[in-house]
This record gives structure tokens, C-alpha cells and sequence, in this order.
């Protein structure tokens, strides 16, 4: 029998700077292949399928269960994680590119830097550390910690930014994926004790306020959490801490 | 001052219901009376325009609120990179309709206010039957005026169910559904009395 071959279309950039371009590959079947064993297969013996010799594409990924969130890349027009993404439900040819929300560092490696530069805005963190022990804090309602554990599985892929039509090099919305970790902080029973630090963030200039409720986000979602109630939620609580700040009150903390 | 864009953005979701909503659904309202013939119609008409201190409610409940939702709408189209044709969901359309339509809108009533109020204010046109009996014996003006009506009471409709969001009134996914039926049916209702009432001038 002949061996089978599949063909991948890679959009590659060789530096931040060089312009874009397509370069097709021909790679070996193998069964159950997802799309981060096709890019190793192109690896191997780097040669597109002109023939010629060429630089081996670039791609981040570690974990390859999708939970790290290293490897979104735009599938077939969708964007997604290579490592979830079975090459037997794709239709062919196989279209990969980089994320246009983000900066190409080379092929399809990313750089996410505003990512994790949001997540230190708004304080995507539980402030413990302190000169002396100040013992356990207070306890979480199981029912709380369900639907915030939903919450916790973001792994900063990227996906949603890049489906959100108010992401764009044209605004500075931060971004649905942040957002989410504000509730998720500020539902924890320690983490709440700083909640207007977070929601103040939010209300800053490219914070909440520059979401239009496209809903893009929620769809994309790799791990299914829910952002738009998350957003909505945050809606109400940065209304509230805003009344708050500016009529006055004890609660404001 | 601080966070002026949060500001700004929540005071436009709520200028788009109070009053500017408000003032739409009155306005359609009375238009309606023509429905039940020019008399009825000029009276309505010359009961809103004899109010007391009309100059005043129009610059603070219509004029300026519109401005500041429009100036502030146009800045929000255009830094929107719409995408439906990647991700053609239900509401990613809405929120490209909402973005069509707020220019459609402006484009509408900036003629129609040029057409009617500021006609009638110059003197050069009076508040009758007969003004917009003439504007829409013309086929163009009257398809001109349908677009500009549908347009409006969607963005009105689509723009109260994100009010509810941004205002942090629906939050689950299911108040959010059934909000959008209740849109719906404000847009069906809406819609209905302002195309009613544009019928009822020719």
C-alpha cells in the first residue's frame, strides 16, 4: 500500500519583522495524529513539497493535554490547541497559522507577553506573604468552590483574545481572558479582602468597559469557562465599587 | 478625572435607554396618532410642541444625549475588527448589526431632524400632517424613512439587551436568553408602532 500523505499548510515568518508566507508540507500519515505530531513529523526532515530544503518550522507546546496553553495556533481558520486538535477530524488540505492578535516571534511561536503583563494589572493573585504567620484563612462554601475551580482551568492560551472583535491593534481592551481572573480572585475568601484593588484595575483606561458583548470569547473557549458571565458579573461589581468610591461607603475595601 | 473611559462607556449604555429610549418610543407614539387621521396627528404634534419649556427638554432629554451617544458610538465602530465571517455566531452577529445600524441611524435622523425640526425652526416648514405627508409621497424618502425606522428600534432593542449586561442585570447565561426574547419582542413592538405610524401618511 502506499503510503499516505497529508498535506499542511504552514504560514511562516521567519523574524518579528519579515513578511509572511505560506509554505506547503507533505507529511507521513500516521493514525490518531494530532497536529503537534504532524509539525514533528515536518522536523524530522525538514522539505516542503517543492522539494527543497528548508528551516524547520518553529511552534511552542509543553504539556500536550491541553492545559498549559502554549500551543494555540488558528487550525483550518479556527483557533485552537495543536495538541487537542486530531489531524482525523480535520478536513484537508490542513491550514495552520499563528494567532493575529499577538506578535509572530517566528513561524508559529507567539509572544503573549501582554497576556501575563494583564494578569499583573489587575492582581491575578492571593496576597498572603507577610513578616509573621497569620494562620489559616477563612473557609470557602463548597458550592462557591465549584463554580470558581471552573474558573481556575485558564491556561492563558490566547483563544479568546484573538476570537474578540475589540482586541485589535486599534484599541487596548485587555481582553476577555483577565477578566475572568478578577471573579476568580475575587470569589476566593482571602483573595476578596483586596477586591478593590482588582476591580479598580478594571475600570481603568482598556478595562472592562471595552467589552461589546460579541460573546466570541465564551464559544472559543478550550476549556469551556464561562467569560461572559464572568464579564457580566464583574459588570455589576465594578458598577457597585464605583458607586461606591465616589458616594462613599465602608464596604468600599 | 479618573477612569474616564469607564465613565464615559457606562454613561453611553445608559444614555441609549434614558432618555434617548425613552424619548424614542414617546416619539413613535405619537407619530402613531396619525394613524387615526391628520387632526388627530396635528393635535398630538401641537400638544408636544406647545410643553412648557419645550427648547429646554430638547437640548437636555434629546439634543445633547444623542450627540454624546453618537460622537462616542462612531469612536466604538471603528476600533471594532469585526469578524463574523470566522466566527459567525448568533451574537458576534448582533454585535456587527448593532455596529451597522448605530450608522444607519445617524445617518437617518441627522436627516430627518435637518428634514423636519430644523425646517420648522427656520420657518421655512410647519408642524403639520402635510410636512411629512409630503417628505413621504416620494418612494425613495419613504424606503429611506423604513430603513431609518427598523435601524433605529434595532439598535434601540439590541442596545437595552446589552444595557442589562454592561449594567450587570443579566448575568447567567439563561437571564441573558430570555432577555434576548424580550428584546425581540420590544423590536417587534416598537417596530410595529413607527412603521405603523409611516404607513399612515400615504
Amino acid at each position: 500500500m502506499a503510503e499516505e500523505k497529508l498535506t499542511l499548510i504552514v504560514t511562516r515568518q521567519d523574524s518579528p519583522e519579515s513578511p509572511e508566507y505560506e509554505e506547503t508540507f507533505k507529511v507521513s500519515y500516521r493514525k490518531n495524529m494530532n497536529i503537534i505530531s504532524a509539525l514533528m513529523e515536518t522536523q524530522k526532515n525538514p522539505v516542503n513539497a517543492k522539494g527543497e530544503s528548508v528551516a524547520p518550522i518553529q511552534w511552542e507546546s509543553n504539556c500536550l493535554e491541553e492545559v498549559c496553553g502554549a500551543c494555540s495556533m488558528v487550525i483550518n481558520g479556527e483557533p485552537r490547541q495543536a495538541c487537542s486538535t486530531l489531524v482525523d477530524k480535520l478536513e484537508q488540505p490542513i491550514r495552520v497559522a499563528p494567532m493575529a492578535t499577538f506578535p509572530v516571534v517566528r513561524d508559529l511561536v507567539v509572544d503573549r507577553s501582554r497576556m501575563f503583563d494583564s494578569l499583573k494589572k489587575v492582581k491575578a493573585w492571593v496576597p498572603i506573604d507577610g513578616t509573621h504567620d497569620i494562620g489559616p484563612g477563612p473557609r470557602m462554601p463548597e458550592k462557591k468552590r465549584q463554580w470558581a475551580y471552573e474558573l481556575s482551568k485558564c491556561m492563558t492560551c490566547g483563544v479568546c483574545l484573538e476570537a474578540c472583535p475589540n482586541v485589535n491593534s486599534s484599541t487596548d481592551f485587555i481582553g476577555p481572558a483577565a477578566l475572568s481572573q478578577v471573579r476568580l480572585f475575587n470569589s476566593h475568601p482571602t483573595g476578596e479582602m483586596n477586591k478593590s484593588e482588582r476591580l479598580e484595575a478594571l475600570m481603568d483606561d482598556g478595562g472592562i468597559s471595552g467589552c461589546g458583548n460579541s460573546q466570541n470569547c465564551v464559544q472559543v473557549c478550550p476549556k469551556g469557562i464561562p467569560l461572559t458571565t464572568s464579564i457580566a458579573a464583574l459588570n455589576r461589581d465594578t458598577n457597585i465599587q464605583s458607586f461606591k468610591n465616589f458616594f462613599g461607603s465602608d464596604h468600599a475595601y | 478625572m479618573e477612569n474616564r473611559e469607564f465613565f464615559y462607556r457606562r454613561l453611553h449604555s445608559l444614555l441609549g435607554v434614558v432618555p434617548i429610549g425613552i424619548f424614542l418610543i414617546q416619539h413613535l407614539v405619537v407619530n402613531h396618532f396619525a394613524v387615526y387621521g391628520p387632526e388627530s396627528f396635528n393635535r398630538a404634534a401641537q400638544f408636544m410642541h406647545d410643553l412648557p419649556f419645550r427648547l429646554m427638554l430638547e437640548i437636555l432629554i434629546i439634543f445633547l444625549p444623542i450627540i454624546f451617544h453618537a460622537v462616542l458610538g462612531v469612536y466604538i465602530v471603528f476600533v471594532a475588527k469585526n469578524n463574523v465571517s470566522r466566527y459567525g455566531f448568533f451574537r458576534n452577529w448582533l454585535f456587527y448589526l448593532q455596529r451597522i445600524t448605530g450608522i444607519i441611524t445617524l445617518v437617518f435622523i441627522v436627516w430627518h431632524v435637518w428634514e423636519t425640526r430644523v425646517q420648522i425652526g427656520m420657518g421655512t416648514e410647519e408642524l403639520n400632517y402635510g410636512l411629512m405627508e409630503n417628505i413621504l409621497a416620494n418612494p425613495v424618502m419613504f424606503w429611506f424613512y423604513v430603513i431609518g425606522v427598523v435601524s433605529t428600534t434595532f439598535h434601540f432593542a439590541n442596545g437595552l439587551w446589552s444595557f442589562l449586561v454592561s449594567w450587570g442585570v443579566t448575568v447567567t447565561p439563561r437571564s441573558q436568553k430570555i432577555a434576548t426574547y424580550a428584546t425581540l419582542l420590544v423590536f417587534l413592538a416598537v417596530t410595529y408602532i413607527g412603521i405603523r405610524a409611516l404607513f399612515a401618511f400615504v
